[in-house]
């Protein structure tokens, strides 16, 4: 159930309305969106990747491999792999040869349960397990470029293959439901939820941006906006800032969470990593 | 760190026209931001990009900060003959960053 | 609410009017430039039109990075080719874009970048010949503007 229906919802959606000068939803442009089937039980009709939603020219930086930005940082990602670091003296290949052949079904499959820590596990985590604790090498960053380089190397091996998360693994179920809460929990000043304009409202425009249904299996992403490769747990804080909400940190159990339950929601599509988006 | 990408067929005829497509990492920062205390972020951009032929210069371009962030330069080349491209960028701070790629004509 | 004495109500008037004012000079301070900056290359020249072209979007998706390309007719040779295409954004708080430079080694004379527009304007190239003859285009650009994620 969405919290605050009724007069309730209304209500607020009058004062995000004045607050944004005029919550215009208006039907987009007619275009055909390659859309996929939502199985039973799920929150959407049809899952539509955030692709469908740019106009042409974007779409052509994501389909050519060099115009793509992004690539920059797979490229240093690659680099990254076969470098050697930490008091190991090893390197990712060391333990993981080939990546296209052995990082193959990750981008699709991760988050994963980790056993270990008792929670979900994504890939800029797993990336920094592997180094403190296998390599002796330092973290990085979250959102460093290192970072950025490996986690998008590593995602675009998966690229074509149809996301496909386990939750039946350990507390994934209840991760995934903890993450339904927040995605359907109003917050902010502007009192939005994620469900708001991303389940709502895709295909509308709020102001001048055309809202997708707000999915993952294209992260790490060149934003045009960022003019830069970002995570997803960065749009998650600015989506956060931008309905003038505290914002989690990125790689908060919140966020992960929110992960979680979003690889639900984009179940079936295939990973674009990395994708060029607004 | 910059890092160059250039994208240019390995071989081509005598007198055929190619297309050349590079790219390299950098912020372009337009000077024009103002940090979190409201100082003005310096400018610091990648001002030139050249590409020489086997020593001849073959397309230049001056860049501005209105270029993106990442700058994307994509041209033409005729390849009189086999040799190697050379392609340089140099910015504000005087960096220079460079590629080298060999084409052969058959 | 204070009641503004007379006073006061003068100050802040004067304020508020300086503030409409100074708004009005920075739109047309764009295109200034930008007209300095054509008369500055053309150096008492005048550009034809035609022979020059300049492919953008309608409208650009995101004012950062917005595709550009342009083109000179006709192949480039020892004997004619385009020695400097400057481009200038006349909206933008600096017009200045890039300059182009091709030669005789050029093949087809046109290059494609990918430019920041601060907002909705003309995007204007101005070609130089290598016998010091001019080109013009001008192209409009629509940008919009924030939303949400924007």
């Amino acid at each position: 159930m969405i919290k605050g229906m009724g007069l309730e919802k209304l209500g607020r959606w009058t004062a995000a309305a004045v607050l944004l000068g005029g919550l215009v939803a208006q039907p987009a442009l007619a275009q055909d969106r390659k859309s996929y089937p939502a199985p039973e039980g799920h929150p959407l009709s049809e899952i539509i990747s955030g692709f469908e939603f740019r106009n042409p020219e974007t779409q052509a930086l994501q389909l050519d491999d060099f115009e793509n930005p992004a690539f920059l940082w797979v490229q240093q990602g690659e680099e990254l792999w076969s470098t050697a670091e930490g008091t190991a003296g090893k390197s990712c290949a060391d333990c993981h040869g080939n990546a296209a052949e052995t990082m193959k079904m990750v981008g699709a499959t991760f988050p994963k349960w980790s056993e270990k820590n008792k929670k979900p596990i994504n890939i800029e985590l797993q990336v920094n397990e592997c180094r403190t604790e296998r390599m002796g090498a330092e973290a990085w960053k979250y959102e460093s470029s290192e970072m950025l380089g490996m986690t998008s190397y590593v995602r675009t091996q998966s690229r074509g293959e149809p996301v496909n998360v386990d939750f039946s693994e350990g507390d994934m179920e209840n991760w995934k439901e903890k993450g339904k809460d927040l995605y359907y929990t109003r917050f902010g000043q502007l009192n939005l939820s994620c469900s708001n304009c991303h389940e709502d409202n895709y295909g509308n425009y709020i102001r001048s941006d055309l809202l997708s249904q707000g999915q993952t299996n294209g992260f790490p992403t060149y934003r045009l906006k960022w003019q830069g490769i970002g995570t997803l747990h960065r749009r998650f804080k600015g989506c956060m800032d931008q309905v003038r909400a505290e914002p989690y940190k990125r790689g908060s159990d919140e966020f992960l969470a929110l992960e979680v339950y979003l690889s639900y929601r984009g179940v079936g599509l295939p990973v674009e990593a990395p994708a060029v988006r607004n | 760190m910059s890092k160059p990408r250039v994208k240019i067929p390995s071989s081509a005829a005598a007198g055929e026209i190619i297309t050349i497509k590079t790219l390299i990492t950098h912020k372009m920062e337009s000077g024009q931001r103002k940090d979190k205390q409201g100082k003005p972020i310096p400018r610091m951009i990648i001002n030139s990009f050249e590409c020489t032929f086997n020593g001849q210069r073959v397309f230049s371009c001056d860049l501005e900060p209105a270029i993106s962030a990442n700058p994307y330069l994509q041209f033409n080349a005729r390849v009189p003959e086999s040799g190697e491209f050379e392609f340089v960028w140099k910015d504000d701070e005087g960096s220079v960053f460079s590629d080298k790629k060999k084409i052969t004509v058959a | 609410m204070t009641v503004l004495n007379k006073r006061e109500f003068l100050i802040v008037a004067t304020g508020a009017a300086a503030v409409a004012l100074a708004g009005m000079p920075t739109i047309a301070l764009g295109a200034e430039k930008a007209d300095k900056r054509i008369a500055e290359f053309l150096g008492g020249a005048t550009p034809s039109e035609g022979g020059l072209s300049l492919e953008m979007p309608e409208i650009a998706e995101n004012g950062n990075t917005v595709p550009l390309t342009v083109r000179v007719d006709g192949e480039a040779t020892a004997d004619r080719y385009a020695e400097s295409v400057l481009i200038l954004a006349d909206g933008n708080p600096e017009p200045g874009v890039a300059t182009f430079h091709f030669s005789a080694l050029s093949g087809t004379q046109e290059a494609s970048t990918r430019m920041r527009l601060a907002k909705t304007q003309n995007v204007i190239a101005v070609a130089k010949m290598n016998d010091g003859s001019f080109m013009r285009t001008d192209n409009l650009v629509k940008v919009t503007i924030g939303g949400c994620g924007g």
